[in-house]
């Protein structure tokens, strides 16, 4: 504890004196880098998530073919979600003599949980948002219903045993797409009507779900909750496996964010590893005189780790302070371009802010640190004793390690994190040979140029250690928001050309295969862009290699929802453009008729099956017995018609299917309704919502990636302006030292212009052609087509260049203006 | 060893690796000096001077001889432990003062109490400087003093906590004339007023002169001058 007294009484002075401010302010920078990151990340992927949420119309939803148990709900509210009640059931609906197939929906208030229903007063009209739902005795029919049945507002509707007056006509709801097998026009009532309908008899077809919205803590505790109880054969839906398009743009924003956030903490390390050493070298002396007063090694250490620990709170507090106002203001600046519902930033980052600083305080400033504590008391004698060098592992561990730490936790994919940490290593390492080589290069070359240049080159290459460790930092820098860049574009473009203006907005289902031929025709007539048209049969998986799959575990959380559930197959003899093989081959057409089977690498995972499994399938009850011959990657986001499981030709088509298919078709009132009227047994299903989502999650996203890189690259500038500054007084007595030998300040100004400037073209140089490789691979493993950007490359080395010398003139400005004597006496 | 032999060194020898093979700094000094005496250590520049006196208090450990302090074999102590010892017993002024200069005057003198845990510290340093005549000048750091007040600051945080050795390494040395008059005054009053035993490094040979006892360090051997015998003794 005494160790504890004298280090806050000694941090007390140094504060006073001004010693610390410098390593101070560099911590707070970064903490506040990393923090404002962290909060806008945590406030923007909450929006992601949110609008991503509304396909659901909840955060999450239980599912069941049973009424369920309300105790579920009661939990839910109890542990502080919000919750809201959906029975499904299919039923005709009658409007006088004309009837048609529904799928009554029943909700209770507070539906939808996250997202808006938006309802007109005619069929196909332009929908408004509304909070309401139908009142008790009211029925809203969809635009489909409405017209099918010649509703319109005022027309009651009978729906079972109840009478029901139309209100409002429903134009979408955020969950109409969430899966493929609501193919049939929806009428919304209130829950509270539902059981004097008496639609729900044993023995009906009923689906019931509960929504629940709320914090992702709270999520997750009932997500545990449920998992442990015996519910039965319910189901958890989240947004992902709703929706896999909105799943995947999620996940991508998800990736990069937290790439930008371990970018900024990366930045952080670079600042704090340059700030240790300054302090460690100005406290040689102070430390070999309180050995020679009488401190152990033990205090010594004691004392300058509780300095550094509580350096690291405070500089936490006013950090994550400091980075909660810049985001605030960021969020302000940008309010035109992100929503001004963003929900608010949790405390998380802060905490977590806290302790990747911590981590990375003790594994970038402990190694010098502890080197500190070796130095002899014997250099107050003699000035040239410092501490024993330390074997190069032994300081490069605690570096790896924190590194490697917060990679992993930035990330959370082994594999990737360990690629990682290897090319940041790998990148350390060239910096640090490219930054030797061209240090002995440039002295070599300093030529005849002026003075200040001669001189400033001359010391990069003097302090040859201090330059290429500096090279490497702000190199190493440099390149991460390069990368970052680089990324960004990637992405952006990416995301951009995967949902192109005329993608299919509707899907078309049950088309009886004697009208197929008209069907297209009258499409094309409307001027429809028709994708193609496959076949569609409902069948069940029943067994695998011979092993009733009832009996069966699976990997995948998945599995045991496709072995239960009746499924979707299809017969093809092409492979689709938005398909590829990833193992396994296609059939070719003398395999047609065989009795084989090509499955998506979603089925795949979730089943665990591997080539050459053979999966028996009930198909109307006939029974087929299929080998798996290839495994397929689906673009989902494609919206075209695609399939988990697919057959060959030849197999199937005997088996009594329908159609389906989609196209791109300008949203017109009328031409919905002809198509309605004609081909009454067809399922239309607009999609064209969905895309809106899809698009309206992208382009969230893009804000996101757009204002945290902009965030980020502020804040990798500031830290690592910072961190020139923690190098500023090694210079000082050299400064001091020219100035009495009669150099003018713009002479000694330009000097360290030069040096500066060198050190930033060189740094630059390397960290532009290091961000393009390793953009290359980050690319890859986020998915998205790499671009080598020759633009950025230059911009990298000319802005590295002009950063770096403006940074180091600012910081060195006042020596510069210093009477020598303040310095040198 | 007589009962009051404060401090001794028995051939004691430094070597260290060069460019040219092991050389030989300071080579079987012998030497004892008893309580209260007060000895110069004179010679040339590159005689050895400095590394015997970083090997008498410790600082440093000799390639072979021991060194006694305070009754306590340093050679058999590791680094922490001859600090400790230090701490109790050990006094240091050195030629370019080797203020904290984070820290101001008073707080500069409290560091050695500090370390070794004492209460007092800020009383006992601000009675010290007043005693060294810088009342005055207790919350200066030591840029804002000048070269004469900072070695009184150094004096006065190498005697507060009244070791048994002072060991003085140049304590003029970057002073003039004038101001290293009054240093080595204030220095030899302190010594006398605390009873310490005071082991002096000087160039400086009237300072020495006024040592009871002067040794000459010539190309890391040790004579005694004479006319100075260790019975002389410091009154």
């Amino acid at each position: 504890m005494r160790s504890l007294s004298l280090a806050l009484r000694q941090l007390r002075r140094e504060w006073r004196s001004g010693e610390l401010a410098v390593l101070w302010l560099s911590l707070c920078v970064a903490v506040a880098a990393l923090c404002g990151v962290g909060f806008l990340v945590d406030r923007i992927g909450r929006a992601v998530t949110a609008q991503a949420s509304e396909v659901l119309a909840a955060d999450l939803r239980v599912e069941s073919d049973a009424a369920i148990d309300p105790a579920e709900q009661a939990h839910a509210l109890s542990s502080g979600l919000t919750s809201a009640r959906l029975t499904m059931t299919l039923s005709a609906i009658f409007n006088g003599d004309s009837n048609q197939l529904a799928d009554v929906r029943a909700v209770s208030g507070g539906y939808p949980l996250r997202g808006n229903l938006t309802v007109a007063d005619r069929a196909f009209g332009t929908g408004l948002p509304t909070r309401e739902i139908p009142a008790p005795g009211e029925a809203w029919p969809d635009s489909r219903l409405a017209a099918a049945l010649g509703a319109t507002i005022g027309t009651n509707l009978n729906v079972g045993s109840r009478t029901l007056r139309v209100a409002r006509i429903l134009i979408s709801r955020p969950d109409q797409n969430s899966t493929f097998v609501e193919f049939a026009s929806a009428l919304l009532i209130n829950d509270a009507d539902l059981a004097a309908t008496k639609l729900i008899q044993p023995g009906s077809r009923v689906k019931y779900a509960l929504l629940l919205a709320g914090g992702a803590p709270q999520l997750e505790a009932f997500r545990h909750w449920h998992a442990q109880q015996d519910f039965g054969k319910e189901r958890l839906v989240d947004v992902a496996e709703a929706s896999p398009q909105i799943g995947e743009a999620s996940r991508r924003a998800a990736r990069f964010l937290a790439l930008a956030s371990l970018v900024a903490v990366l930045l952080c390390a670079v600042a704090i590893a340059m700030s240790a050493r300054s302090y460690v070298r100005r406290h040689l002396d102070v430390v070999a005189l309180m050995k020679t007063l009488g401190a152990s090694r033990r205090m010594v250490l004691g004392v300058h780790l509780w300095q550094l620990l509580v350096l690291a709170i405070v500089s936490s507090i006013v950090g994550a302070a400091a980075g909660w106002v810049t985001q605030l203001w960021l969020v302000r600046v940008l309010r035109g371009l992100l929503r001004s519902d963003l929900p608010p930033a949790s405390l998380w980052p802060a905490l977590v802010g806290f302790v990747i600083a911590l981590a990375m305080l003790a594994g970038f400033a402990l190694p010098p640190l502890l080197q500190l504590m070796r130095v002899p008391a014997l250099r107050v004698l003699r000035r040239d004793a410092g501490p024993p060098s330390v074997a190069a592992w032994a300081a490069a561990a605690p570096v790896v390690l924190a590194v490697a730490g917060v990679v992993y936790v930035a990330l959370g994919n082994v594999t990737l994190s360990l690629w990682f940490v290897l090319g940041l290593g790998a990148a350390v390492l060239v910096l640090a040979l490219g930054g030797a080589g061209l240090v002995s290069l440039a002295a070599r070359v300093r030529g005849n140029a002026g003075a200040a240049w001669r001189y400033g080159v001359a010391n990069l290459a003097r302090r040859r250690t201090e330059g290429i460790t500096q090279i490497v930092a702000f190199g190493l820098g440099i390149m991460l928001l390069l990368a970052l860049a680089i990324l960004r574009g990637d992405l952006i473009t990416d995301w951009r050309a995967s949902l192109p203006a005329d993608v299919p907005n509707y899907f078309f289902l049950n088309i009886p295969p004697d009208q197929r031929d008209d069907f297209q025709h009258e499409l094309t007539d409307q001027g429809a862009r028709l994708e193609r048209m496959l076949p569609m049969i409902r069948g069940r998986l029943t067994a695998i290699n011979d092993k009733p799959t009832a009996t069966m575990h699976f990997p995948g959380e998945r599995g045991r929802g496709f072995a239960d559930r009746e499924q979707n197959l299809t017969w093809a003899a092409d492979l689709g453009d938005d398909n590829h093989l990833v193992e396994g081959e296609w059939w070719t057409p003398a395999q047609f008729g065989k009795p084989l089977v090509s499955v998506a690498v979603e089925y795949q995972e979730s089943m665990g099956l591997k080539l050459g499994d053979r999966l028996r399938f009930d198909v109307a009850g006939e029974t087929i017995d299929a080998t798996v011959t290839s495994f397929r990657k689906v673009r989902w986001d494609s919206f075209k018609p695609n399939f988990f499981v697919e057959f060959p030709p030849g197999l199937l088509d005997s088996a009594a299917g329908t159609y389906m298919t989609s196209a791109y078709l300008e949203p017109t009132s009328g031409a919905m309704s002809r198509l309605v009227h004609r081909f009454p047994s067809v399922s239309i299903f607009n999609i064209g919502d969905l895309l809106a989502q899809v698009r309206a999650v992208i382009d969230k996203a893009v804000t996101a990636v757009q204002s945290v890189f902009l965030f980020t690259v502020l804040a990798g500038l500031t830290v690592l302006f910072a961190a020139v500054q923690a190098s500023r007084d090694e210079r000082g007595y050299e400064i001091a030292i020219l100035r009495v030998l009669g150099a003018g300040r713009s002479m000694i100004f330009a000097s360290v212009l030069s040096e500066f400037s060198l050190m930033g073209a060189l740094a630059g140089l390397m960290a532009a052609t290091g961000a393009s490789i390793g953009g290359a691979w980050l690319a890859h493993a986020l998915e998205l087509n790499y671009r080598f950007n020759a633009l950025l490359w230059v911009f990298g080395i000319i802005a590295s260049t002009l950063l770096l010398g403006i940074a180091g003139a600012v910081s060195t400005r006042s020596m510069v203006r210093m009477a020598p004597r303040a310095v040198l006496y | 060893m007589t009962r009051d032999i404060v401090l001794e060194a028995r051939k004691v020898s430094k070597q260290v690796s060069s460019p040219e093979g092991p050389l030989t700094i300071v080579h079987e000094v012998s030497l004892a000096v008893a309580a209260r005496e007060s000895i110069a250590i004179v010679g040339p520049s590159g005689a050895g001077k400095s590394t015997l006196l970083a090997l008498l208090a410790g600082l440093d450990q000799p390639t072979s001889g021991e060194v006694w302090l305070a009754g306590t074999n340093l050679s058999v102590l590791d680094e922490d432990a001859r600090a400790r010892l230090r701490a109790q017993r050990v006094g240091f002024v050195f030629q370019s003062f080797h203020l904290v200069p984070s820290l101001t005057a008073v707080e500069n003198v409290m560091l050695p109490l500090e370390l070794a845990g004492r209460r007092d510290a800020g009383s006992a340093a601000t009675e010290m400087l007043a005693r060294v005549g810088l009342s005055t000048r207790l919350r200066h750091y030591p840029r804002q003093l000048s070269g004469g007040e900072q070695q009184r600051v150094a004096l006065a945080r190498a005697s507060v906590g009244t070791p048994a050795v002072l060991f003085a390494d140049e304590p003029t040395g970057n002073l003039d004339t004038a101001t290293g008059g009054r240093i080595a005054q204030l220095l030899f009053e302190l010594n006398t007023g605390s009873q310490t035993t005071l082991v002096l490094v000087t160039h400086d040979r009237a300072l020495a002169a006024r040592c009871g006892r002067i040794v000459v360090m010539e190309a890391g051997s040790m004579h005694e001058e004479s006319g100075n015998t260790p019975d002389a003794g410091h009154a």
